[in-house]
């Protein structure tokens, strides 16, 4: 057992690290210290600059532009990112519809999809959620039928994230009502936003801002070609999917940064003439939450380390990580907000050009925002029940 | 960075963990400890016989040369077991001071018995009043020919009352709360004026209070540099606190497995309780604090090697903050989950509970820990 990294490994640390100085773009790196809401352009423009240099997809298989990196390169890779502040990768094409493609996907589907995935040219959103069915998945109603080889999709969807960006969207679809078991008679489908029928509807959250939408289906046609794995076989494919979903969500790296960052707020912040760092109550809430995030960091090596040797997809280990990672990340906005005090609450300026304060207005909206990740992707209280069925035998 | 273990270390851990379960049984454990002496000879020479003791300490001396990760394997087979034996005093502490500041002689005198098993220490250092504050020493020590007396009173000294040797820090300048001007002896508890009263610990362990009365000692019992025994001082309880840790992380997986276990087995309302969302999600959580002490354990016996004192300080501290957090959820709710039978003396799960509430204040509280992290990072 060695936990120090290696003289590769360093160096490979020391090459990220570099070539993020220099090709990271100071107006986006801005933009996510600050919190500010990213743009569609925003994130594309991330993408294609990781694109060209090789490393948007490290995970891939090496033939479709993989790095061929071992997990700890790959975990050195994304904390680096963390720190450096860049914009997020969207996940969607990326880790989900690009994993389900290579385990399901035709080789038509693969030619298709995958290389525009990669380069960024086509912007995917997933289409799981519908108003009826959020944790219970299974229970989902929208509808598709086949005709004259197309499926014609009826129904709605909700909580899609980025929708309103999106150029194509992945979604689990009834192909059969009256099977025994809810689970079958499901089927994956991939859907051209464009096609006639999808009208996107924003949702804005308590925090004033706009990343989830409803996505309506009305007779939408979508051809037979576009069905991943078989039909009926929707849930194979999701459960497969699941895992990846949850592994992104630990975000250790953006922790680490936040948490370097409520430790320069709280030390500039003066309590009693004193630094707010030093005072006894506020330091002991940040110093248990930084220990947790540094064992939440061993803890997902080490979880890395036996997927390596064991050559498993990710399991219910990775609810774990998405639990103790999601709560670390609002733990952190909390902090945020307190050490800032009552300078957190002014939110909006209504003044043509007041005297503001951007990056403390920010602290209360992400508050707000970041409550979302004990939810999205599972809630934690799903995750608990995955895992009390899978690890523990519950 | 990787975390595989060697093939001699899976070994070690299976051979501990063969004897635990075939010689230290709940019932073999009771009779132990329902004994005069409340630890059992037995057990410590089948130990030393395992190579246990010598784990850590020099070839030279009769021992392996061992890692701190090889101790730690042997620490979480304690803990899982809750071996009342002496290791954590006489390896972790006793032997750990000799042999990080011992002279060649001293080192000589007393390493290869240790290894052998006829030879055990502990470590006599706290004070009334000092809490958890490593540098308050009272105990004063004097120049008295070419030796030194020694007068004063240590407290809650973990297995003093059975120890050949006991390492005891004494004031030889400075005041009483000072890091310079304290000094360390080796001190056989044999010696005259050393009077020793002896209790039991919740958690069956064996304390002891020590008056030192006028007790002369020769000069070769001075360990290390004449009032430079704090630094040494911090160093081994890190090293200690560090085994703790995991020493507290096996007796977290019994407390986690025997709870599992439970829930899989009792029946109420004609159905096993562990069908109950209520009580999966509190099994849950308890599986959470396991992972996370784990990692924070490995983490404190990889780094408090290092030469760097102050990320050794800063990274045992976290581990012990996370340490003393788990043992007092795990032990509280696997005693919740197992309802009133939690409660029995009969039950190894309450004894289990007792240990862990007792790991989460040796060498520091969370709060103790708290306030030193802080101060280091």
């Amino acid at each position: 057992m060695d936990l120090n990294y290696s003289p590769e490994e360093t160096a490979f640390r020391d090459e990220v690290k570099s070539w993020l100085d220099q090709n990271l773009p100071a107006d986006l790196r801005d933009k996510v210290r600050d919190y500010k809401e990213l743009s569609k352009d925003d994130l594309e423009r991330w993408h294609k600059i990781l694109a060209a240099k090789g490393w948007v997809a490290p995970d891939w298989p090496v033939e479709w532009g993989g790095t061929g990196w071992n997990v700890v390169q790959r975990y050195i890779f994304e904390e680096e990112c963390g720190y450096a502040g860049t914009p997020p990768l969207v996940a969607f094409g990326l880790r989900m519809c690009a994993p389900v493609l290579f385990r399901f996907g035709t080789d038509a589907q693969k030619q298709r999809f995958l290389p525009k995935i990669y380069s960024g040219e086509e912007f995917w959103c997933q289409g799981y959620s519908e108003p009826g069915s959020g944790s219970d998945l299974a229970s989902l109603k929208t509808r598709a039928v086949r005709e004259n080889g197309h499926y014609v999709v009826s129904g709605q969807k909700i909580w899609t994230t980025l929708a309103h960006y999106a150029d194509w969207i992945f979604c689990l679809v009834r192909t059969d009502a009256k099977t025994e078991k809810r689970q079958e008679g499901i089927s994956f489908l991939l859907i051209d936003m464009k096609t006639p029928g999808i009208t996107v509807r924003p949702i804005y959250l308590m925090d004033g801002g706009h990343e989830v939408n409803e996505v309506f289906f009305d007779d939408v046609r979508v051809p037979v070609e576009n069905l991943v794995h078989e039909e009926g076989k929707g849930w194979t494919v999701a459960k497969h999917l699941l895992g990846y979903e949850r592994m992104g969500t630990g975000r250790i790296g953006v922790s680490k940064r936040e948490l370097l960052r409520v430790k320069d707020v709280a030390a500039a912040a003066r309590k009693d003439g004193k630094p707010l760092l030093d005072d006894p109550r506020f330091r002991d809430r940040l110093s248990r939450v930084e220990v947790e995030l540094m064992a939440l960091e061993i803890t997902n090596l080490r979880f890395l380390d036996q997927l390596r040797r064991g050559g498993k997809p990710p399991g219910a280990e990775v609810s774990l990580l998405k639990i103790k990672g999601t709560e670390i990340q609002q733990a952190l906005t909390e902090l945020m907000m307190q050490a800032a005090g009552p300078f957190a609450q002014a939110f909006r300026p209504l003044d043509a050009d007041p005297a503001f304060d951007r990056f403390t207005a920010a602290l209360a909206p992400r508050y707000c925002n970041v409550r979302k990740a004990t939810i999205y992707a599972g809630s934690n209280e799903i995750q608990r029940n995955i895992i009390s069925k899978m690890t523990l035998g519950l | 960075m990787n975390f595989e273990l060697s093939e001699e270390q899976t070994l070690l851990a299976e051979t501990i963990k063969r004897f635990v379960a075939t010689h230290y049984n709940f019932d073999a454990r009771a009779k132990i400890l329902a004994s005069p002496a409340g630890h059992s000879e037995d057990v410590w020479a089948a130990i030393a016989e395992m190579g246990l003791l010598g784990l850590p300490f020099a070839e030279a001396h009769g021992g392996f040369g061992g890692t701190t990760v090889d101790v730690m394997l042997v620490m979480e087979a304690l803990g899982e077991g809750l071996l009342v034996e002496p290791y954590l005093a006489t390896v972790g502490l006793g032997g750990r001071f000799v042999a990080r500041a011992g002279t060649p002689a001293q080192q000589d005198r007393i390493l290869p018995a240790l290894v052998q098993g006829k030879h055990t220490m502990a470590f006599a250092h706290t004070e009334p009043g000092a809490r958890y504050d490593l540098r308050q020493v009272g105990l004063t020590a004097r120049r008295s020919g070419a030796g030194w007396v020694l007068d004063g009173d240590k407290r809650m000294v973990l297995h003093g009352g059975s120890a050949d040797t006991l390492v005891v820090s004494a004031r030889t300048a400075g005041g009483d709360t000072d890091a310079a001007g304290i000094t360390l002896f080796l001190v056989p508890r044999t010696a005259a004026g050393v009077s020793v009263k002896e209790a039991r610990t919740i958690d069956n362990l064996r304390t002891a209070d020590i008056h030192f009365a006028g007790v002369t000692v020769d000069a070769d019992a001075v360990l290390g540099r004449e009032g430079e025994g704090y630094v040494v001082i911090e160093e081994v309880v890190d090293y200690a606190t560090a085994l703790l840790c995991a020493e507290a992380v096996g007796a977290i997986r019994y407390a986690n497995d025997a709870t599992l276990d439970y829930l899989k087995t009792r029946r109420q309302f004609g159905v096993p309780i562990g069908s109950f969302q209520a009580l999966q999600h509190r099994m849950v959580e308890m599986m959470i604090s396991y992972e996370q002490a784990r990692s924070m354990s490995y983490l404190a016996c990889v780094k408090v090697d290092t030469a760097d004192a102050a990320e050794r300080r800063r990274v045992v501290s976290a581990a012990k903050i996370k340490i003393a957090d788990a043992c007092r959820h795990v032990s509280q709710e696997a005693v919740q989950l197992h309802g009133g039978m939690g409660m029995t003396e009969e039950l190894k799960i309450s004894h289990t509970f007792r240990r862990l509430t007792m790991l989460a204040q040796t060498f520091g509280d969370a709060e103790h820990h708290l306030e030193r992290f802080a101060a280091t990072s």
